[in-house]
């Protein structure tokens, strides 16, 4: 059984690397400022810090999933995926001028495919857009959008406005009419504080809050009228946790029964529009303790058809080759690995 | 707008379904004035031209409109009289303490605006004035009614002077903090308040609604309330991690933290979440002890309303044995539009014992009241 893993991260392996894949403009500009001798790492993933790298998928040779090499050994051989999915996570994503943004965007997405998609037919990759910038986004999509090894479009989970807003619909209509999910994938710009308490003082709490900010991206998405707009679309949460999904269910459902008249274009509960559209990939799992907790969750969530499977390397969230709950029947776990990859990401088939 | 009122104050109601503690109870004024009796005249004066300076675009109006009148009251809430829901204690009396016999009725003053006044000094003055307003009007009149102490955390002297004043009296029960702040209730800056709280033996209760400025979620200003409702859940979860994450527990052994208007299905999630990062990133947070859950277990408190309804509603039991039985306690959050009545708020017949101690045990061991 060969499993479609859904999040990888090749890692940009420094600013300099990107210098082959800018257009002349954006080489001199970048140079010219000295950003290259910065990585532009995301605050929400220091590639330092123990769960941003698993201890066995290190290397001395540079930053964790930065090695081609390795990652073939790591996951390609180890997992034997028929496909797996890199999601880059990069600076470029939040930079505050548009135009650096989509400039680096677009060099990251030309990078992936000569370092990575060109050098092994497993790798499949996200397109990576300038999430404040709709305009720029769609023009990246559309440029790319032929190569079908582009599978998904990319977007961090917080940004300047919640992802459901009606500024970002341009960059849904591209997707839908491609056949592109949109991989919301966890992190934030920090436009904002992680939440409406302001600054925490701890990475732990960042990284924990992350799980609150996804049920948040669902509620305006829902809320927005995005599937309602584009019923093709689907949308896959990266990097959640998982185990908040169903006590989140419940809240949105009874939210909408109260107040639904404030936006009549819901016609159904949210979780329904939620299981319809929406998936999440498997790593991590944030699990119970007990394993029939598992299981009562796994039937919480009320749909065979929206897990998908991760190993979300190299990030480390579990040892060996571990990668799904322990415990899932065999049925549902063919859905996890194949079929509902292949059934959330029509470029696969 | 009084629908029905005398039908409803004929009703009888279950015995299973009185005599509980409701842990949220929203008194409103009649006048705006009734503050005055309560504020200097400096004060009285500054409420009166420049008045409460809020975080937000909209002087007095919140920043999602309800989908009721008098910012989302219960349709039947309005007294005869015309005032506000939530102002007429004999109304409150006949739809809430006396149909249900409520044994005590725990008020969370949402009026006043002392919790979030930018001028900490006027905040500090609206914070007594509200605390000597609910004695008055409230708790002395109907002994069943039990005042939280307001206070305007960012002054911190008068904070813990007023929680110092109050501590002994036994007609406060806790503090108000909302949780919405500047900085998350864990931080450093906020733990002399905190043990003040502690130190006086009271609870801690943060109340959700409202605004402190920054974005109700991490992605920025949702545009509905149907997104702001669930975004009380998401700030909850980050105020207990907040808490934990601190150390704050650590720090204060027997602070007490009650989390209101919430809900709480998500707190067990958000423990294994807790756990998990907590085990790969512990070298960060070495102040911490033990894991995550456990502080959770032994410090927070949760109320019921608004009760998440489960699509299986069995699964209200698993959710609450996660949580442990012991640390949820019924609220009402009358006179609100998406108020629980005690009757229908659990979709699945409780456990006798369960019932007993969500509805009143819990609540009265925390609180030490009889």
């Amino acid at each position: 059984m060969r499993p479609i893993d859904c999040d990888i991260h090749p890692v940009v392996p420094s600013t300099r690397a990107l210098l082959p894949y800018l257009d002349d403009y954006w080489r001199e500009h970048i140079l010219r400022r000295g950003i290259e001798a910065d990585n532009l790492e995301l605050s929400s993933f220091p590639p330092t810090a123990e769960i941003n790298g698993r201890p066995d998928w290190r290397s001395a040779r540079g930053l964790p999933g930065a090695d081609f090499k390795l990652l073939r050994e790591q996951v390609l051989e180890t997992f034997q995926p028929r496909f797996a999915i890199c999601n880059v996570l990069h600076g470029a994503q939040v930079m505050m001028s548009e135009d650096l943004s989509a400039a680096l965007c677009k060099a990251i997405n030309n990078w992936i495919i000569a370092e990575w998609l060109d050098r092994d037919p497993r790798l499949r990759a996200s397109i990576v857009v300038p999430p404040h910038s709709a305009e720029l986004a769609v023009q990246e999509i559309e440029r790319l959008a032929n190569d079908k090894r582009f599978v998904q479009v990319l977007m961090l989970e917080m940004t300047e406005l919640p992802l459901g807003r009606r500024q970002n619909w341009p960059i849904y209509k591209a997707a839908e009419k491609h056949g592109l999910p949109i991989g919301i994938h966890a992190g934030s710009s920090f436009r904002h504080p992680p939440s409406a308490l302001g600054w925490p003082s701890y990475y732990l709490e960042d990284y924990v809050s992350l799980a609150p900010g996804f049920a948040a991206v669902l509620s305006s998405l829902v809320t927005e009228g995005v599937f309602v707009k584009f019923p093709k679309l689907k949308v896959v949460l990266i990097e959640s946790g998982v185990t908040w999904l169903p006590a989140y269910l419940w809240r949105i459902n009874k939210t909408w029964r109260g107040v639904r008249a404030e936006t009549p274009w819901i016609d159904r509960p949210p979780a329904d529009i939620i299981r319809e559209h929406v998936r999440l990939t498997i790593q991590p799992f944030d699990e119970p303790p007990e394993q029939s907790q598992i299981q009562t969750i796994i039937e919480q969530i009320g749909s065979d058809e929206m897990l998908l499977f991760s190993t979300d390397y190299p990030h480390w969230h579990f040892d060996g080759s571990d990668a799904v709950p322990n415990g899932l029947p065999c049925d549902l776990l063919q859905k996890i690995l194949i079929d509902n990859p292949l059934a959330t990401y029509p470029r696969l088939s | 707008m009084n629908v029905n009122v005398l039908n409803r104050q004929a009703e009888t109601v279950d015995k299973r379904f009185t005599g509980f503690i409701d842990c949220d109870v929203h008194p409103f004024v009649k006048s705006p004035n009734e503050f005055d009796a309560f504020l200097s005249e400096r004060w009285k004066e500054h409420r009166r031209t420049i008045g409460g300076r809020t975080r937000q675009g909209l002087a007095k109006a919140s920043n999602y409109p309800r989908m009721s009148p008098g910012n989302g009251q219960r349709m039947d809430a309005w007294p005869p009289d015309g005032s506000q829901p939530g102002s007429d204690l004999d109304f409150m009396q006949a739809q809430l303490l006396d149909l249900f016999d409520v044994r005590y009725g725990l008020l969370a003053p949402l009026v006043g605006g002392a919790g979030g006044e930018r001028n900490v000094e006027f905040g500090a003055a609206m914070a007594t004035a509200v605390n000597e307003w609910q004695l008055a009007r409230w708790c002395d009149p109907d002994p069943r009614l039990k005042a939280s102490v307001q206070i305007n955390i960012e002054h911190e002297a008068a904070s813990i002077a007023e929680i110092e004043k109050r501590a002994g009296d036994r007609r406060f029960v806790q503090v108000n903090i909302p949780p919405r702040g500047l900085e998350p209730l864990g931080r450093r800056r906020y733990w002399p308040i905190l043990r003040a709280c502690a130190a006086a033996g009271f609870p801690v209760s943060l109340h959700l609604g409202g605004t402190s400025g920054h974005a109700s979620t991490g992605g920025g200003w949702p545009s509905f309330y149907h997104e702001e409702h669930p975004s009380y859940v998401q700030t909850m979860q980050t105020l207990v991690t907040s808490l934990v994450c601190e150390g704050v527990f650590e720090e204060i052994p027997d602070l007490k933290i009650v989390l209101v208007e919430g809900g709480f299905a998500w707190l067990p999630a958000l423990s294994w979440r807790l756990d998990k990062h907590w085990k790969r990133l512990r070298a960060e947070v070495p102040h911490l002890r033990q894991a995550p859950s456990e502080y959770v277990r032994q410090h927070i408190w949760v109320t019921t309303q608004p009760i998440e309804e489960p699509e299986r509603p069995e699964d209200m039991l698993s959710t609450l044995e996660w949580i442990g039985v012991d640390r949820v306690m019924f609220s009402t959050d009358y006179p609100h539009w998406d108020q629980d009545d005690p009757r229908h708020a659990f979709k699945v017949q409780l456990p006798e014992e369960w019932q007993r101690r969500i509805y009143v045990e819990n609540a009265r061991a925390l609180y030490n009241l009889d």
